[in-house]
């Protein structure tokens, strides 16, 4: 059957569709039916022919390193189930999909579901875990229903239950939704979560939750689309998945960009083989006419931002070179060089018609809602934060107050217990030492000393 | 208003139970989720039914329900608004989008505070919160009405009239 997409919702030719292959297809839909005409589970089938270890070792030579934000290879993270345990193990999707800028599990869980589920059977099967749960951010009602749909036709077809396919492995999926707070996107918070308490996240170590995670058993949380491509791995081998994107940075993904292009959308291009440049003015139909390109949040709303005109050093030794904004490759480690990270895929553009001061006030009022409140630095700081750009916002911060945000924020970074902290610290860090003039200019000198007014205490308090 | 949970909704979240063979504990979302889901919000006596139901102290549930954003201490209106205000969202215009849907639902927004985000129309048919990130960054403003998603809104009358 030739791939046909609906119009106007065709893929841009620099594209490189795996995951999304059959996101806006025409005549496509999520039932089993539609998938298995197309070869659906057949790379189940395949796995459970091999050994458990054998299909970790396949993941681990692809290198698929983690779409959710941290980068950290799947296959390593999986060997980390203690060799000589005896508890169960489990195996959790990570669907809370909750960094702002990020919205690709949203079309892969709503139009592809069985690839999902496909990937979680072998990712479970090669972990040895039978029980997983599929945590789903809660303002995703349809998605829960749909994915429970499907899994009640896989139940059906013997991809799940007991003794799936013949082969002795039983397995069984259950969706969790989550209610509406960032911090169960965090790995550990997750797990609480699950266990039906405030997700306050745990720390590590001991909790590594492959060693010690739901129950206190080792437990193994992967992102949607990183739990995708273990099927495309396994239908093409390690070699040749390998072979996409470049060495260390290997694979596609999906760039979820918004703000100021023409186009925006998701974009699954291979890793590393377009340049921001590309990526903004190609892919996305370039910026808003007449505009100007002021900075670029690469990797959702955690990850350092990165100005209009400054210059990156990228690559080592005589591969060392300076380059602009536009021509940093789109992967793991070129944005790593460049001071920011890949994070979760999501690229938020801004132009010269937005203020930083609104902008960055955005950013923190999200943080100090979604703090969950365990650590005190994190807790005070991220509110702290928020009311000096809120007062900023209004015209009623004083100049000196930008080095109160700056070291609120890195009183926060590297203080609490999960990377929250830093989540919630890079983005005021990040402006206030690239932006400091846009933002001075934004502070009333007069201020200085002055005590703010009770009415904007008020105001702030109130968040 | 007796508190009465009926037999089929018990049922539903009877069988939701047995998702968590290890830990009943586990089904507190669930269940406050169907409970919500039916009664509009969360009441004290609903709190103390799920507590019953699973078997912990009602602090245990209480905790659980003040922490999450999407559980809901206080009646909403018919229709419940969720308006993402994050920053793709924001850049996209859901401020001002916030401010039509009050202009045209006649609700008054000054009263809401931390612990009750939720201002409700006057008729009590809508109500509507600002909600962080909704994930669909590209197709921003976005809201949900209940559980459906809107993206790209710019006509909030049309909006609206899907409403009765």
């Amino acid at each position: 059957m030739s791939v046909i997409y609906k119009e106007g919702r065709e893929p841009h030719p620099r594209e490189h569709r795996v995951v999304f292959k059959n996101i806006d297809r025409e005549g496509w839909d999520p039932s089993i039916e539609m998938y298995m005409s197309e070869g659906g589970y057949d790379q189940l089938n395949k796995a459970l022919t091999l050994k458990p270890g054998e299909v970790t070792d396949e993941v681990k030579k692809a290198g698929l390193r983690g779409r959710g934000g941290a980068g950290f290879p799947a296959g390593v993270k999986w060997g980390f189930i203690p060799p000589n345990n005896e508890k169960p193990v489990y195996l959790i999707c990570n669907a809370d999909e909750s960094e702002p800028g990020t919205f690709k599990d949203r079309y892969i869980i709503h139009q592809d579901p069985h690839q999902l589920i496909e990937g979680m059977v072998i990712s479970c099967f090669a972990v040895g875990a039978n029980l997983a749960y599929i945590y789903i951010r809660e303002e995703f009602p349809e998605g829960a229903l749909i994915l429970e749909k499907a899994i009640e036709e896989a139940h059906k077809k013997g991809f799940l239950g007991k003794d799936i396919q013949g082969s002795g492995f039983d397995l069984e999926i259950y969706v969790h939704r989550g209610a509406g707070a960032y911090i169960c996107g965090e790995e550990t918070g997750l797990i609480e979560s699950l266990e039906g308490k405030r997700p306050y996240p745990r720390i590590k170590p001991p909790y590594f939750p492959a060693a010690m995670g739901l129950y206190l058993c080792p437990t193994i949380v992967n992102n949607v689309e990183t739990l995708c491509h273990v099927k495309h791995i396994m239908k093409i081998g390690s070699e040749a998945w390998s072979q996409t994107g470049k060495p260390n940075n290997t694979g596609t993904r999906i760039l979820c960009v918004s703000g100021d292009v023409k186009k925006p959308g998701y974009y699954e291009v291979q890793v590393g083989h377009v340049t921001m440049g590309e990526l903004i003015n190609d892919i996305c139909g370039g910026l808003k006419e007449g505009r100007e390109l002021k900075a670029v949040i690469p990797g959702g709303s955690s990850a350092k931002v990165l100005r209009a005109g400054e210059t990156f050093k990228i690559g080592r030794g005589d591969d060392e070179k300076e380059i602009s904004i536009w021509d940093i490759p789109m992967d793991f480690d070129s944005l790593a060089a460049c001071g920011s990270m890949a994070g979760s895929g999501g690229v938020i553009v801004i132009d010269d018609s937005r203020s930083i001061s609104w902008v960055l006030n955005n950013i923190n009022n999200f943080y100090a809602h979604e703090s969950c409140g365990q650590c005190t630095p994190c807790r005070e700081g991220s509110l702290w934060m928020k009311k000096i750009t809120d007062r900023l916002v209004a015209g009623k911060a004083s100049p000196s107050d930008i080095d109160t945000l700056d070291s609120v924020a890195r009183n926060i970074d590297g203080r609490t217990i999960c990377a929250f902290g830093e989540a919630a610290s890079w983005p005021t860090e990040s402006f206030v030492a690239k932006f400091r003039d846009e933002l001075i200019a934004d502070t009333d000198p007069e201020l200085e000393g002055v005590v703010v007014n009770a009415e904007t205490l008020t105001a702030a308090a109130n968040l | 208003m007796s508190f009465e949970v009926p037999s089929d909704l018990e049922n539903e979240i009877d069988k939701r139970i047995t998702h968590y063979p290890v830990s009943k504990r586990s089904a507190v979302l669930p269940v406050l989720h169907a409970l919500q889901h039916h009664f509009g919000y969360l009441s004290e006596e609903s709190v103390e039914w799920t507590a019953a139901k699973l078997e912990l102290e009602p602090i245990k549930v209480l905790e659980v329900v003040t922490f999450y954003p999407g559980f809901r201490q206080e009646a909403p209106g018919k229709y419940h608004i969720r308006v993402c205000r994050t920053l793709s969202c924001a850049m996209a215009g859901s401020y001002e989008l916030m401010e039509s849907l009050c202009d045209k639902a006649g609700i008054d927004r000054s009263g809401i505070t931390h612990r009750n985000p939720i201002a409700v129309s006057p008729d009590g048919k809508f109500s509507i919160e600002f909600a962080e990130c909704l994930a669909s960054c590209g197709t921003g403003p976005v809201c949900l009405v209940g559980d459906d998603f809107h993206e790209t809104v710019s006509d909030v009358d049309s909006l609206l009239s899907q409403y009765p």
